[in-house]
């Protein structure tokens, strides 16, 4: 292709001068496309491409005959059969309220915490803040997976130093109970996550320009003053980013219940919405009702943070 | 009066701040500490300060011996799978974005609002028939398994279409064009040096999104010499309870593999304090 072109173009000064004008559009129409090819060719494969199918399986029935399927696989539309059956299936149900509750919790403790690092961070009263803000933001970089490895070690009794802590202070603590685990999850995402939405909101506080700050002094603001009326507003639109994006992921909470499986027994195979999936995918073989759990759990977080959007959106006009 | 009250703010707020980073910090001392013992060390000695005997030097040799030298290639498949499917993923989101910011072309907005909607995909939904899809091709097991849905970043597209726009200078095109330079060439030459710092941004976040990536590997991957360090980590981890040997085994890869992440993500800070704010902020 490139030999074809050099030959085009040498004889150009030549040519009568509409030739190059017209490979010129030729080459318009075709360079967006051959530049997106590529991309596209394998977001179709990894991306959409599943997507559709998750949803053609969601309404798919397959039917075994013989005890084993050994007598021949047939599959058959199913309409809405999957997902009433993954609606009506009581851990799905349950496993859904749990990261709710997760979600009602977790998600403000770690936007509030975040907020207050990153004001404090910003707040001319602090010492070291290059130092501080690396070590919160360390974590981050630690995959979830390894994170809940480290802190299953810290949550089992006999190896943990912290329950060993709390035995010389008189207290008796479980991280790993039926009541308790959800909370010890918690703590591992939010200890992952909280330096991230800092750095974020940090981001967002360098950009307000020091006048508003000066004119404020000027007024005889004080520093909680500042805070409440001039950055917290400022910087909502990265707060509102963040919850979204921690809406979403504890939605999808799987990895770290996933790995605290083996040393929890509290939780159990359908823990979460997205452990739920797996299971009967992988577990059962059931990949209708895995599938319908998928897209349950896909648009149920479509729907949360845009009604979380539209929520702050119609706060801040009024 | 105003200087011994301030003084004292900054006593507080320090020591606030202390108190946090003491939070944040002391897992990783931990896994430290518990590197430095035997396994018997482990249970018997306190767990915030070291054992009898210093270990670490022998468990850090057994990390890497074991099991004919595993950890080595967990470690090597994941710079793999985050590197390679990183530096891909960059790439073509960089064409494609390119394409879509400077180009007028039918389709472009449907092109550009599909992957949009590819963004706010969830990983965990696409996985399952993606390993459906890939059985059929025969891909699961294999390095392309995890690689090919690693080479793809929806969210790179959008932040570098976002990036060529506020950046890339018509009048460079045009000039380019002039010259007699092809399209390709034109964005290979010119384009991509103006996009760098999107693209930087955009592969770190790629490659610490695939490094992290464990669900995918989860399913795709039965053969553990395919395995990434994370999911390789984790299989020594459930053997724990049976076999006690493999704690000292474990935490030692825990603590070869967090050190340098944590390093790097401590000098690599400046590139996601905007991230994902630079695309609200500018678009």
């Amino acid at each position: 292709m490139t030999t074809s072109e050099t030959a085009v173009s040498t004889p150009v000064v030549a040519a009568p001068p509409t030739a190059p004008a017209r490979r010129h559009r030729r080459m318009h129409v075709a360079a967006p496309w051959i530049l997106l090819a590529p991309f596209l060719a394998l977001f179709l494969l990894t991306v959409l491409g599943p997507v559709i199918l998750a949803v053609v399986q969601s309404f798919t029935r397959i039917n075994r005959a013989g005890l084993f399927g050994e007598k021949g696989v047939t599959s058959g539309f199913a309409g809405f059969d999957n997902y009433v059956q993954a609606l009506s299936n009581g851990n799905f149900i349950q496993a859904i309220g749990r990261v709710l509750l997760f979600g009602i919790v977790q998600v403000p403790v770690m936007t509030v915490f975040a907020t207050v690092l990153a004001l404090l961070l910003e707040s001319a009263s602090a010492r070291w803040p290059a130092f501080f803000r690396a070590a919160y933001f360390l974590p981050y970089g630690i995959p979830g997976v390894i994170a809940t490895i480290l802190w299953s070690f810290l949550y089992v009794p006999g190896l943990s130093p912290i329950i060993d802590v709390g035995k010389l202070v008189g207290l008796d603590i479980d991280f790993l109970g039926p009541n308790t685990v959800l909370w010890s999850i918690a703590n591992i995402v939010t200890w992952t996550y909280t330096g991230y939405n800092m750095l974020v909101i940090i981001a967002q506080l360098k950009a307000i320009p020091s006048e508003i700050y000066e004119a404020a002094r000027v007024d005889g603001a004080s520093p909680l003053r500042i805070a409440a009326s001039i950055q917290l507003p400022l910087i909502r639109p990265a707060l509102v980013l963040s919850v979204v994006f921690s809406i979403i992921g504890t939605l999808q909470l799987f990895v770290e219940p996933m790995v605290l499986r083996t040393v929890a027994p509290a939780i159990v195979t359908e823990y979460t919405p997205n452990l739920s999936a797996y299971t009967n995918a992988f577990a059962y073989n059931d990949y209708g009702i895995a599938s319908a759990e998928a897209v349950i759990i896909a648009v149920a977080a479509f729907v949360l943070s845009f009604g979380f959007l539209a929520w702050t959106n119609r706060k801040g006009r009024s | 009066m105003t200087t011994t009250r301030s003084r004292g703010w900054t006593i507080v707020v320090t020591a606030v701040l202390a108190i946090v980073a003491i939070y944040f910090l002391v897992p990783v001392y931990w896994v430290i500490v518990a590197a430095t013992k035997s396994s018997g060390d482990l249970f018997t000695t306190p767990g915030f300060w070291f054992g009898r005997t210093m270990e670490l030097w022998n468990n850090i040799v057994q990390v890497f011996t074991a099991s004919d030298h595993i950890y080595l290639r967990w470690l090597l498949n994941s710079v793999i799978y985050a590197g390679v499917g990183a530096l891909v993923a960059t790439y073509l989101a960089a064409a494609g974005g390119y394409a879509i910011a400077k180009y007028e072309f039918r389709g472009r907005n449907l092109v550009f609002a599909t992957v949009l909607g590819g963004v706010l995909v969830p990983s965990t939904a696409t996985a399952l028939p993606l390993f459906l899809l890939f059985s059929k091709l025969g891909l699961t097991n294999t390095y392309w398994g995890v690689l090919l849905p690693a080479m793809v970043s929806p969210f790179g597209l959008y932040l570098c279409r976002i990036y060529a726009t506020a950046t890339v200078e018509d009048s460079v095109l045009e000039s380019g064009r002039l010259d007699g330079a092809g399209e390709l060439r034109i964005f290979h030459s010119l384009v991509l040096r103006s996009m760098t710092p999107a693209l930087v941004t955009v592969f770190l976040f790629q490659l610490v999104g695939i490094w992290n990536n464990f669900l995918l590997p989860l399913i795709m991957l039965a053969d553990d010499k395919l395995y990434p360090i994370t999911l390789g980590l984790n299989a020594w981890r459930s053997q724990v309870d049976r076999s006690p040997e493999f704690y000292p085994l474990t935490i030692g890869g825990l603590l070869v593999s967090v050190i340098p992440l944590a390093i790097a993500m401590v000098f690599l800070q400046r590139y996601w304090r905007g991230g994902l704010t630079d695309g609200s902020v500018k678009g």
